[in-house]
């Protein structure tokens, strides 16, 4: 069964008088413990499509499932409580709150959880572990490089250990190294730890750690699989 | 609360302008609560006066004297239990920067009159017994260092010349709007230093009953109608509202004033509430894509404003609190138990709550309504 099921899902926004229709119809599916890549030029529709998987946004009409939960159909509240369980989301900018720390910036979605501080304590230094970044706890995102930046915001997005990972264009301003380790590090949170991981990217290098790229162009998908095979 | 940790970082992050606000809110309470203060005291002071105690002066001002043979034709009056008569005398001590009252009495009289001024028997006896005795308010063993038993010197205005008393007696108010730093001393020795004879400021009559007051008011002034010294008679309740409305304008005034001050902090608060969080969109936006609800958002936002009124109201209603206690501040006489009122308390109290609601509601519906993708875009 799939993990995310869009179907007949149109999108239109209207600034002032102009009218645009970035999706018309779109229906696609993304399977449980998949690494998809999302390419296409600008202005195609895949931050628009990031956010109605992550109920950030409406479809205008159409249905957006995740997990089961039909994520078109919650109210702003639902929605909310619902993302912080379910949905990880990281940003092209960092997106990190400046006046946190590191292990601050991880604690925000455990914040929302039951957990006592103790369990979050220990669900924070794992998080941090991942990513490689035990040593930076107490670091402040000004004193932290892009790349050490983008991976707290990684585990600040599994922390909640949620099984959908949304990345849009998490590289875009990295260096080529720093994008390597961000990438090895999705790959491992994907082959590991099972996360279904879907990533915006105009970066073919990036692309091609997917075990599966989707091509948007104008809100349509021209599908290529990976010569490494189907999803798992 | 887990969330603390989340409130002081942004509390802290522009720490001078966190700083600042809360200053502006103390301040603004503190003149609240010291404004208010002397609306209250002299509301106080005006309410402050039996209505069993009339007053006589003289009809043509109160600066004029009127005979002291009138003694005992008011004491003759029907109703009138008690009478006692004062002088005003207007002396000066040291260099005379410190103004307090001082007046002649009939010591006997007058405190039979007055038992709102407790006195130890001991001192009481020998202050009656002192022909240049004094009686002093409390206060003035602090404001001049004096002691009993101790001579003091005072220069005379109305009546010149170098006054010497020795303080024989301290008294204390059972009520707080009776001034505790006034002096008193002899009629006799008045008269006795000025070769004046016969005339008292003004007299003080204990009547029966309450409800007796305006006839027996009546009843003295037609006495001394057609005398060369008439009279005018009220209740010391109105005698001192007397004084008091002459600062009744005082109090519309103070009220303004400590108004307008509130707005004007209410809109600094303000200004700065929105202004941290509109600097703040993208990570209210952030957030909200971790999962933070529109309603909590909306309870951070406004509880940032609430530490900073109530943190700014506590600074500010204690302050006034403890430093006009501590300095026993009266406003050199004029304005006796100057205290913050657990009134004024709730009031400032009430005040901070608006404040917090003010300044936060507009950030904090804005921030709940923020509409999340919108606002991603926008910084990029
Ligand atoms: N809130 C909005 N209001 C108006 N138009 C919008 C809004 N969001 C997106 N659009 C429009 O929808 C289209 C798709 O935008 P989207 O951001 O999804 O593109 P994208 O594929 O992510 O592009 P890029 O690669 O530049 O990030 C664009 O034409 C954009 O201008
Ligand atoms: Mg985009």
């Amino acid at each position: 069964m799939p993990l995310v099921e869009i179907r007949d899902v149109t999108k239109t926004f209207s600034r002032d008088a102009e009218r645009i229709d970035v999706f018309n119809g779109l229906s696609m599916e993304i399977e449980q413990g998949s690494f998809t890549a999302l390419m296409g030029p600008s202005g195609s529709g895949k931050s628009t499509l990031l956010n109605l998987i992550a109920g950030l946004d409406r479809p205008t009409s159409g249905t957006v499932t995740v997990g089961g939960a039909v994520v078109s159909g919650m109210s702003p509240a639902e929605l909310a409580t619902w993302r912080a369980r379910n949905v990880g989301f990281v940003f092209q900018q960092f997106n990190l709150l400046p006046v946190l720390t590191a292990y601050q910036n991880v604690e925000l979605p455990l914040l929302l959880t039951r957990l006592s501080k103790k369990e979050r304590d220990e669900r924070i230094r794992i998080a941090l572990g991942v990513v490689g970044l035990d040593d930076r706890l107490r670091h402040y995102p000004r004193q932290l490089s892009g790349g050490q930046e983008q991976r707290v915001a990684i585990a600040r997005a599994i922390v909640a250990d949620p099984t959908l990972v949304l990345l849009d264009e998490p590289t875009g301003q990295l260096d080529a190294k720093s994008s390597q380790e961000v990438l090895s590090l999705l790959s491992r949170l994907n082959a590991e730890f099972g996360k279904t991981i879907i990533i915006v990217t105009h970066d073919p290098h990036a692309a091609a750690r997917a075990r599966r790229q989707l091509h948007l162009e104008k809100g349509t998908f021209v599908e290529q699989a990976m010569a490494a095979g189907a999803p798992a | 609360m887990k969330f603390w940790t989340l409130l002081r970082a942004n509390l802290g992050r522009h720490r001078r302008r966190t700083f600042l606000t809360i200053a502006s809110v103390a301040l603004a309470l503190f003149l609240f609560a010291s404004l208010r203060t002397v609306v209250t005291t002299l509301g106080a002071a005006s309410r402050f006066g039996s209505a069993r105690r009339l007053v006589a002066t003289n009809a043509t001002g109160i600066v004029f004297p009127l005979p002291i043979a009138y003694a005992n034709r008011l004491a003759a009056i029907p109703g009138v239990e008690r009478v006692s008569w004062a002088n005003w005398f207007g002396g000066q001590y040291g260099d005379g920067k410190r103004f307090f009252a001082n007046f002649a009495v009939d010591a006997r009289s007058y405190l039979d009159i007055y038992p709102e001024m407790q006195v130890p028997a001991d001192q009481k006896a020998a202050f009656l017994a002192d022909r240049s005795g004094a009686l002093i308010g409390n206060r003035l063993l602090d404001v001049f260092g004096w002691r009993v038993g101790q001579n003091v010197t005072l220069r005379g205005t109305i009546f010149p010349g170098d006054w010497t008393f020795t303080i024989r007696g301290v008294y204390t108010p059972a009520d707080k709007a009776i001034n505790d730093d006034a002096m008193m001393f002899h009629f006799a020795y008045l008269d006795e230093k000025t070769g004046r004879q016969g005339l008292a400021g003004w007299y003080i009559m204990e009547i029966d009953s309450a409800e007796h007051a305006p006839a027996i008011a009546k009843t003295v002034d037609d006495m001394f109608r057609n005398s060369t010294a008439p009279t005018k008679t009220g209740t010391e309740q109105a005698f001192n509202a007397s004084f008091a409305t002459m600062w009744g304008n005082v109090s519309l005034l103070m009220n303004t004033i400590g108004m307008a001050v509130v707005f004007a902090i209410l809109l600094v608060t303000a200004n700065a509430m929105m202004m941290s969080a509109r600097e703040r969109t993208r990570e209210l936006a952030v957030l909200k894509t971790i999962g933070f609800t529109d309603r909590r958002l909306f309870g951070l936002v406004m509880a940032e404003a609430g530490i900073i009124t109530v943190t700014g109201a506590v600074l500010g209603l204690g302050a006034a609190k403890l430093l006009y206690r501590a300095t026993n501040f009266n406003a050199g006489g004029f304005l006796p138990g100057f205290d913050v009122t657990p009134a004024t308390f709730l009031l400032g109290g009430a005040v901070a709550l608006a404040l917090m609601l003010a300044s936060g509601i507009v950030p904090a519906a804005r921030a709940a309504r923020l509409p999340v993708v919108a606002a991603l875009r926008n910084v990029e």
